[in-house]
């Protein structure tokens, strides 16, 4: 019983790299496609046709980084 | 398990997203007011008729800003999730919450402070728009060697580690990244296109107001997540040993 009242709380067991790959791959797109709309469209590249998306997030563009007009 | 903890990565994202929009509404708005004037104010000497407003000033500043910081947080913070579900236990040694601290730490450096230094963020009116296509790639050409040579120096002071001890084996991984970056920053084309009358005081305490934006959304995503984390996986291990100790 000290044995185990004395170890170390142990550290939770790392996440099976197969239960991690598919959240990765699907999620991180998803996640990458979010950053994309609000860094990028509409500025060097375009996948709606319209500005508005660029100046309804310019502030937080300019503000977060990304290179802007 | 990942899923869950992917979730909460965004939420964590979306409340760390608030207080940045608060940093930004306060520090970073009065520098990006600033530099429009100056703007309207070039325009006007040149002669030019002012552009038509597709979305208000006000609309911009405000809710603009909160949905552009808020999906901002809410993906950084997904991707945070993602990252530690490998790193735990894996990479690092620590708990969960040391685990967090870390990841952030690393990320503000890599993905943000580092890429900053070569390619700084900039307000509206400095940056010419008919050379946007090659600033967006040089910025995303820092932005992976950076991501890339931290994951591989990481890498590196791992392996380094048995042999060498932890002290020499980070100073090596340490030393490993910070060569590669300053080669980076030495041979990558520079970006300047800051008009000769544009105030040097604006520029920076809108370069300031960034990187505190990026701060406080870091920050507050390895604390919070870490946090989060922590309860998820204790509560986990917790049911175990509840389990365990009454069917002795
Ligand atoms: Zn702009």
């Amino acid at each position: 019983m000290s044995e185990i009242a004395l170890k170390p709380i142990a550290l939770p067991a790392p996440i099976p790299v197969r239960e991690l790959l598919p959240w990765a791959v699907f999620g991180g797109l998803m996640l990458m496609l979010m950053i994309y709309f609000v860094g990028a469209e509409e500025g060097a590249t375009s996948l709606i046709r319209s500005m508005y998306v660029h100046e309804f997030v310019h502030d937080g563009r300019h503000l977060l980084g990304f290179p802007c007009h | 398990m990942v899923g869950s903890l992917l979730l909460r990565g965004m939420l964590v994202g979306i409340i760390a997203g608030l207080l940045a929009f608060g940093f930004a509404r306060v520090f970073g708005e009065p520098q990006v007011d600033r530099a429009i004037a100056f703007e309207e104010q070039q325009a006007q000497a040149a002669g030019e008729a002012p552009e038509p407003e597709l979305v208000s000033r006000a609309t911009q500043a405000g809710l603009g800003l909160l949905t552009g910081i808020l999906v901002y947080g809410a993906s950084i913070g997904g991707l945070f999730a993602l990252v530690f579900s490998y790193v735990q236990g894996r990479v690092s040694g620590f708990g969960p919450r040391g685990t967090a601290v870390l990841i952030a730490l690393a990320g503000f450096v890599a993905i943000i402070l580092v890429p900053e230094f070569k390619y700084p963020a900039s307000p509206p009116s400095v940056g010419n728009p008919e050379t946007i296509e090659a600033r967006t790639g040089l910025f995303f050409v820092m932005l992976v060697m950076s991501v890339a040579t931290a994951v591989a120096s990481i890498g590196l002071a791992k392996r380094l580690m048995p042999q060498h001890g932890a002290w020499n084996a980070w100073i090596a991984g340490g030393t490993a990244y910070v060569v590669v970056m300053a080669v980076a920053h030495y041979a990558l084309p520079p970006v300047n296109e800051v008009p000769e009358q544009f105030s040097a005081v604006v520029l920076w305490n809108f370069r300031v107001a960034s990187l505190g934006i990026q701060a406080v959304l870091w920050t507050a995503i390895g604390l919070m997540f870490g946090a989060v984390a922590e309860r998820k996986l204790v509560e986990r291990r917790g049911r175990q040993s509840v389990v365990r100790a009454a069917s002795h």
